[in-house]
């Protein structure tokens, strides 16, 4: 079983600790992981705009890059979700349909693929609100979000549980969008900002130290408010956590 | 301009080609109280969280009585009631031909229910026990006399009645007129009646 | 529904320095610009959290409302069901209707587009010597334009619901399709009451307002020639109509006249009486949190001496029938719950978006009547799909929004500066080394262009949120190489 890794445009560019994270704890489960070398970005940015035509040469690398790998696994949800649900832009080939029924998110990976029992490196001694992404939540099924009647469950706190020292709080909306948005950040920015301002708000109340979550670019947005207002809050994407980031 | 058979020719031309089976639909009221007490507390509970009152008959007290004490300050002795039922007098008759402007000056409309809804704390009317349909709403005040017999467990149960198919006008009432269109602050009798009093009255 | 607490009051004090946010309207073939508007809103910060924190209170009072019935899923899904089921039979379903209700002796009349509906709406008046309207709430008028077409043929309209009077007397508007007046404070009403109705400008209690109201809409009540509704659903059984409403307008417009006229989109059709149950159980829950409207109203037939006219309207959903990706969009039966959970609707209040309908329904039902005017619609969304949760008939409203997004950008409706700046970004990542030769150019511009440079108005990102640092390990690529690859050869793993 190969894995390949694929580390996404702006985790590439601005986090790679979330790309290292993420193929170290892969590698203390026994997973063969490669990184293949020429990949890019899954498209997503000219998707979520509308512009399908403008992302096929992106879309038909993104499946040259990944055809020969039996699993692909990548720490970020809304590319998964782009890849898995929204890669239509090219010929649906078999190559295209063998990558994108086999490209799983992180938390999905090593909850319902590998069921990680423990992280006995990990050790997070910190007050943790914990950030569901809309797409990680609503498109991949990470938890029961919070308008829709049933048992709740949740995949990342049930890996976020098995950290030592950890203590999970509740932000009072607690699944509310952070503004993100992908383009929408940069085409609506104030309500985008203001939106990022009310999720970090929300989490202080709640008494969070660190946000965590399996989307970096909510992360990036969320930071990038942040820090303009000055706001103590620190981040992590939730690959750090389980792979034994101190803080 | 397009008429009726254009319009009905564009839908079907136009409407999705598959077949959609009306699905079934069960009553959902299993859980329900089984006995009628049960089930008037399940109707008192969500009338008075819908805003309006339930007056109980103390014993030995006449109706009118028991109405006067539920509305002791909303009447005074000047006070219109027109009452549409047998077992109270009020002051003013509803007759079938009085113009709806004629009862702008009811205090109190005294109407007897068809039945009531447990789930919503409803009850129901319609041309039959108005008389005149707008003095529902043009009163300042509302007293229901319902049958705790008749209270059905909820709405499925409600719409399987045949009250609609034959009156001209159905309606439920659940609690008094209200709005909360100013900064969400709930107001009673935005534009109908200020209170709803249910007084249960077995029908004789 | 809240009851008044003492901070709100405070509020409201501070609230009357601060005038109401009143984003300008599009000019005719003009495209509303959403995002402009909502900064305006939010540049008001007391109406913008006010705002915000009550439409919330309208999701988690739904919430709570879903949470007491076991098989509010079950019902979402039925609802579902039974619609889909009544829009695949709509003609059939629509005679049924027709015929049922002229049987009932009601009048019926068809109207293609809204300029149909206005004139045969003004034919009925006219023939009756209708002066004097007085109307409840209702979405397909406004899509109508209807009160300004009969403000023009001199034929005076009263709203009845207060929410839609408020916005009427500001001549505004409606921002929400169950509140209308939501965006405002009290203290705004307070204004236009004093200024329209001779209320105390000092007083801004709500009870006080809301009283002000109904003793100066009662007189013109009794005094209508004609009163106008809506209806929520038309049953095909029975040829009658339910008409949902909390104050009680409704039946005061249909009951005090002699002469009602209903005006009814052609999808709100449902086959039986029965399915009733379902819609209603669903309706005010997803809506406001109450198990059901104060009110809900069946009109079969005419009272005894008075008249009944039914318009059914299609003004383009005949049409949108067709789209099998959007034909669901003529399930909704007008909650406003995908607004109230509308993180971007809640931020932004209903006047920015410009169009009769507001919030995610909007996104998807503006753009089919002018995918021009309203093609910045779809773009103002996270995409976050709460709203197709909450939606009581599940109408993948998010999925729809996106779909709507590639409508547009095939269609060129889209601004060129955006599609050649995401057709350039397309052929960069389509390249390894131009999307790694970006990256070394955005770090590069990072570690050395000063601030000045970085955060100006051509870069969004920068308006409202600092960039990320560029780490000190380089990219993940980098870093790969230099532990994973040969640690000799920097081109190492390259393809050429």
């Amino acid at each position: 079983m190969r894995i390949g890794l694929f580390v996404p445009c702006f985790i590439d560019a601005f986090y790679p600790q979330v790309g290292i994270a993420t193929l170290e704890l892969l590698e203390r489960f026994g997973c063969d992981v490669d990184y293949p070398f020429d990949q890019t970005c899954c498209g997503q940015p000219m998707v979520n705009s509308g512009c399908h035509a403008e992302a096929a040469a992106t879309e038909q690398l993104f499946v040259d890059n990944f055809a020969d790998y039996d699993v692909i696994v990548a720490p970020s949800g809304s590319c998964v979700h782009q890849i898995r649900d929204n890669l239509t832009a090219v010929e649906q080939t078999a190559a295209v349909k063998h990558v994108r029924e086999n490209t799983f998110e992180l938390v999905e990976y090593l909850h319902d693929v590998l069921k990680v029992e423990a992280f006995p490196w990990a050790k997070f001694p910190h007050r943790v609100g914990y950030h569901d992404s809309c797409n990680t939540l609503r498109n991949l099924g990470h938890g029961k979000p919070s308008e829709l009647r049933g048992p709740d469950f949740s995949k990342p706190r049930a890996l976020l549980h098995k950290v030592e020292g950890i203590e999970l709080v509740s932000p009072s909306r607690p699944d509310e969008c952070c503004g993100f948005g992908g383009t929408f950040s940069v085409t609506e920015p104030e309500v985008s900002g203001r939106m990022g301002r009310d999720k970090i708000a929300d989490h202080g109340r709640a008494g969070a130290e660190y946000i965590v979550s399996a989307d970096t670019s909510c992360l990036m947005h969320q930071q990038g408010c942040a820090k303009r207002i000055g706001a103590p809050i620190q981040f992590k994407h939730i690959a750090e956590v389980l792979n034994g980031s101190a803080a | 301009m397009r008429g009726r058979n254009d319009i009905l020719a564009d839908i079907r031309a136009n409407k999705p080609k598959f077949t959609a089976p009306a699905p079934a639909v069960p009553n959902y009221d299993d859980h329900y109280p089984s006995d009628a007490a049960g089930l008037q507390a399940r109707f008192i509970e969500v009338l008075e969280k819908m805003g309006g009152a339930w007056a109980e008959p103390e014993a030995n007290e006449s109706l009118e009585a028991t109405m006067r004490r539920a509305l002791a300050d909303k009447l005074d002795a000047n006070s219109l009631i027109a009452s549409n039922v047998r077992e109270i007098k009020g002051n003013r008759r509803v007759h079938a031909d009085d113009t709806p402007a004629s009862l702008h000056d009811v205090d109190v409309a005294v109407l007897r229910a068809r039945f009531g809804v447990a789930e919503t704390g409803t009850v129901c009317f319609t041309e039959a026990e108005l008389t005149v349909n707008a003095v529902a709403y043009l009163a300042q005040h509302l007293v229901v006399l319902l049958d705790p017999a008749t209270i059905e467990t909820n709405l499925h149960r409600a719409y399987q009645r045949d009250d609609y198919k034959n009156a001209r006008y159905t309606v439920f009432h659940t609690g008094p007129s209200a709005t909360a269109d100013i900064e969400g602050v709930l107001v009673r009798g935005a534009q109908g009646v200020r209170s709803l009093t249910v007084i249960p009255t077995p029908t004789v | 529904m809240s009851t008044p607490d003492p901070s709100q009051t405070q509020n409201s004090a501070e609230a009357v320095r601060e005038a109401q946010p009143k984003p300008a309207k599009a000019r005719p073939g003009q495209r509303v610009n959403h995002a402009s508007a909502a900064r305006e809103f939010l540049q008001s910060p007391i109406h913008a959290q006010s705002h915000d924190e009550r439409v919330w209170a309208m999701r988690q009072r739904r919430d709570a409302a879903a949470e007491t019935i076991p098989e509010w899923e079950e019902l979402r899904d039925l609802a579902s069901q039974i619609k889909t089921h009544a829009l695949t039979h709509l003609d059939e379903y629509l005679e049924q209707f027709a015929d049922n209700a002229a049987a009932n002796g009601v009048h019926v009349h068809w109207a293609g587009d809204a300029a149909d509906h206005n004139r045969i709406v003004h034919e009925i008046f006219a023939d009756h010597g209708v002066k004097k309207v007085i109307k409840s709430k209702s979405m397909l008028m406004e899509e109508c334009g209807f009160r300004h077409y009969m403000e023009g043929v001199g034929i005076d309209i009263v709203e009845t619901d207060l929410g839609e009077r408020i916005q009427q007397l500001d001549a505004e508007d409606p921002s929400h399709v169950v509140v209308p007046a939501v965006h405002k404070m009290r203290s705004d009403v307070s204004q236009v009451f004093a200024k329209t109705l001779g209320s105390d400008p000092d007083n801004d209690d709500a009870h006080y307002l809301t009283e002000q109201q109904r003793q100066a809409t009662r007189p013109l009540i009794l005094d209508a020639d004609a009163g106008m509704t809506g209806a929520n659903f038309a049953v095909a059984e029975t040829g009658g109509f339910v008409v949902c409403t909390n104050e009680g307008n409704a039946d005061l417009s249909a009951n005090v006249p002699n002469l009602h006229v209903a005006s009814i989109g052609i999808e709100k059709i449902v086959p039986k009486l029965s399915d009733l149950g379902v819609f209603i159980r669903l309706l005010s829950r997803s809506a406001l949190g109450s198990p059901i409207t104060q009110y809900t109203s069946h009109f079969r037939a005419p009272k005894p001496g008075g008249e009944m006219h039914i318009v059914l309207v299609d003004n383009g959903r005949s049409k949108r029938l067709a789209d099998e990706r959007f034909w669901s969009s003529l399930k909704c039966i007008r909650c406003g719950a995908c607004m109230n959970t509308c993180p971007v609707f809640r931020r932004s209040g209903g006047l920015s978006y410009g169009a009769t309908y507001t919030g995610p329904l909007g996104l998807i039902l503006d753009p089919s009547i002018d995918a021009y005017r309203y093609s910045n619609l779809p773009f103002a969304s996270t995409l976050n799909g709460s709203c197709t949760n909450v939606c009581p008939v599940k109408i993948n409203i998010h999925e729809q929004i996106f779909e709507w997004r590639q409508v547009l950008a095939e269609d060129d409706m889209i601004p060129w500066t955006k599609k050649s700046t995401l057709a350039a970004a397309g052929r960069t990542l389509a390249s390894p080394r131009a999307y790694r030769a970006a990256i070394k150019s955005a770090h590069s511009a990072l570690k050395h262009l000063p601030d000045w440079a970085l955060y100006n108005k051509l870069n969004a990102w920068g308006q409202v949120r600092d960039l990320p640092d560029v780490p000190a390990e380089g990219s993940f690529h980098d870093w790969y190489r230099q532990h994973r690859l040969n640690k000799e050869d920097p081109t190492a793993g390259d393809r050429e």
